[in-house]
């Protein structure tokens, strides 16, 4: 795999001795820390290759603050990586650098990304004065991008509305728009900063089961930065939980597909991970929830 | 109907069709009732009818479009200008550091100083002819483009900005599918202003030491107390003011079909 080695300084004082790694976790199902394994992946074996990426050492500084703290990160290639975090752990600043979006941001460390990155926004960012079509294979170069937009605007059920503009389609349409722009590209990594949190419940929904089809067709690394444990849960070979800056927990999801909260274990893994967020998980009532629902934002 | 569209509540709501000419022509059925009701003195403000009839003449005479067409040339070329060095000025000082730095404090300065009161030094160094017209003219439209169009440049959205390094556009792309259709409502904004600053401009340049031109054809009629000959002047300011800003407003209808605001 072509990888493109974005070296940054090392500061010459860094200590090399890594601590803070992943944690093995007591009483928690399957943990398999520190390392991705094929075996983890949900719905049956996922053929994982190496890593396609690889961030050790990662230090950013915002200020006086340090907010990534000799952060360690692998993601093998095809695999799909939730980010959970409370505000300010982190999250944010560990998906900005990995898409290279940190030019005057004080760091160091060693992080080595794919050639083709995308990233999806929180926000859709179609710019306005773009017909949909044209926004989909914005800076695409290689020949036939105009029929690879159409194909991409097909598969997130987007066809026919090629020459829409951008505030003609719904919240959920626009984020469905951007997601065929991040997937037209052929991403051998999509970076996802929340890309659902402005959605109301019911398209939220509509927006897992879409990510996973697209993710099962495409199989592109994913790290998607998340607040909502459950979709974490839902939708990840494996959970990160960033803590003052470093990965704290690292949680192998393996639950078979369809994965609904109603599975006892999917309750298992949620409690875990709201623990590990600080949070005490409320008295769960599975006989009342449905696959339907999503639950408030406990993370929040 | 039978029944009503929900209408946006705090919208001004649908617009008339012909809306914009409804004004204007209250104020000419105002004038025409006041002429031939008696209320007026002809040395005060001639009638519509004579307003007319002194039109004819004049396009008889040929005075009117000999006057018009150089007065005309005037604005055109003005406008031409002053978009061209406004425009160019707005991009110098929006896409770069240094072009900013020497540019902008330079142009707020001269917007703080009218077009007009720089009047006697140009007719000091251009003489009294077509140019120091022309200059004047452009220095108003330059500024209202100038403005504008710098504050839109400075004013695109970051996200856009972080969105085009992610997709990885070139910079020659960026410019294109970014940086100039995001300022385009600015400059719009800038071009109509200068519009009516090129008609402000010429209508002073026109007064002052000229000899053609509807100013000028003004100036004369003030002089023999001709107040017909004065309106029709006016007349065809306030025509081709209208005239040109509705033509704007056309073009930046098509241009910015995009947009969504709340007068649609």
């Amino acid at each position: 795999m072509a990888t493109d080695t974005r070296e940054l300084s090392v500061e010459p004082g860094e200590p090399t001795t890594i601590t803070g790694g992943p944690t093995p976790i007591a009483g928690g199902p399957s943990q398999d820390a520190g390392r991705p394994s094929p075996d983890a992946a949900s719905g049956g074996a996922r053929p994982h290759g190496g890593p396609v990426v690889r961030a050790s050492r990662l230090v950013r500084r915002f200020g006086g603050r340090t907010v990534l703290d000799r952060l360690e990160l692998s993601i093998a290639a095809g695999e799909f990586v939730a980010l959970l975090g409370r505000s300010g752990s982190g999250k944010s600043t560990l998906l900005r650098a990995v898409a290279g979006l940190d030019h005057e941001v004080a760091g160091s460390g060693e992080l080595r990304v794919p050639e083709r990155v995308s990233l999806a926004f929180q926000d859709s960012r179609l710019l306005p004065w773009l017909r949909l079509l044209d926004n989909v294979v914005l800076g695409l170069k290689r020949p036939g991008a105009a029929a690879r937009g159409r194909k991409a605007l097909d598969e997130v059920g987007l066809a026919g509305r090629e020459r829409a503009w951008p505030h003609e389609l719904s919240g959920g349409e626009q984020q469905r728009a951007a997601l065929a722009r991040s997937l037209v590209r052929e991403p051998e990594l999509l970076l996802a900063d929340e890309p659902f949190g402005a959605l109301d419940a019911l398209t939220r929904i509509r927006m897992h089961d879409l990510l996973r089809e697209l993710y099962a067709r495409h199989r592109p690394a994913v790290l998607l930065v998340t607040h909502d444990v459950d979709e974490a849960v839902e939708l990840a070979d494996r959970v990160l939980v960033l803590e003052d800056g470093r990965v704290a927990r690292d949680v192998a999801v393996d639950l078979p597909a369809p994965r609904t909260p109603r599975d006892p274990r999917f309750q298992e893994y949620r409690e875990l991970l709201l623990a590990a967020l600080g949070v005490s998980p409320r008295p769960a009532l599975p006989s009342v929830r449905t696959a339907e629902e999503t639950t408030d934002d406990p993370a929040q | 109907m039978s029944q009503a569209i929900a209408r946006r509540r705090l919208g001004p709501g649908r617009s008339y069709p012909y809306g914009r000419i409804a004004g204007p022509l209250l104020l000419l059925a105002v004038w025409s009732a006041a002429a031939y009701g008696g209320l007026l003195d002809p040395r005060v403000l001639s009638s519509p009818g004579k307003v007319l009839s002194t039109a004819a003449d004049l396009i008889a005479q040929g005075r009117l479009q000999t006057n018009l067409l150089i007065s005309l040339r005037r604005a055109l070329l003005g406008l031409l200008f002053g978009v061209g060095a406004g425009t160019g000025l707005a991009v110098a000082a929006g896409l770069s550091r240094l072009g900013e730095s020497l540019i902008d404090g330079t142009m707020q300065v001269k917007r703080a100083i009218p077009a007009l009161a720089l009047l006697p030094l140009l007719i000091l160094w251009l003489g009294i002819g077509e140019e120091m017209k022309v200059v004047v003219i452009a220095l108003g439209v330059a500024v209202s483009v100038y403005v504008n169009t710098y504050a839109a440049l400075t004013g695109i959205d970051s996200r856009y900005v972080e969105l085009a390094e992610v997709v990885g556009l070139s910079r020659a792309a960026f410019l294109r599918k970014v940086v100039v259709p995001g300022a385009l409502p600015g400059f719009f904004i800038g071009l109509r202003l200068g519009v009516t600053a090129s008609w402000l401009a010429l209508i002073v340049v026109e007064q002052i030491n000229a000899t053609s031109g509807i100013g000028y054809m003004m100036f004369q009629a003030q002089q023999y107390a001709q107040s017909d000959v004065i309106v029709v002047g006016l007349l065809v300011y306030g025509i081709f003011g209208f005239a040109s800003d509705a033509l704007v407003r056309a073009v930046e209808r098509r241009v910015l079909s995009w947009r969504r605001t709340l007068a649609n």
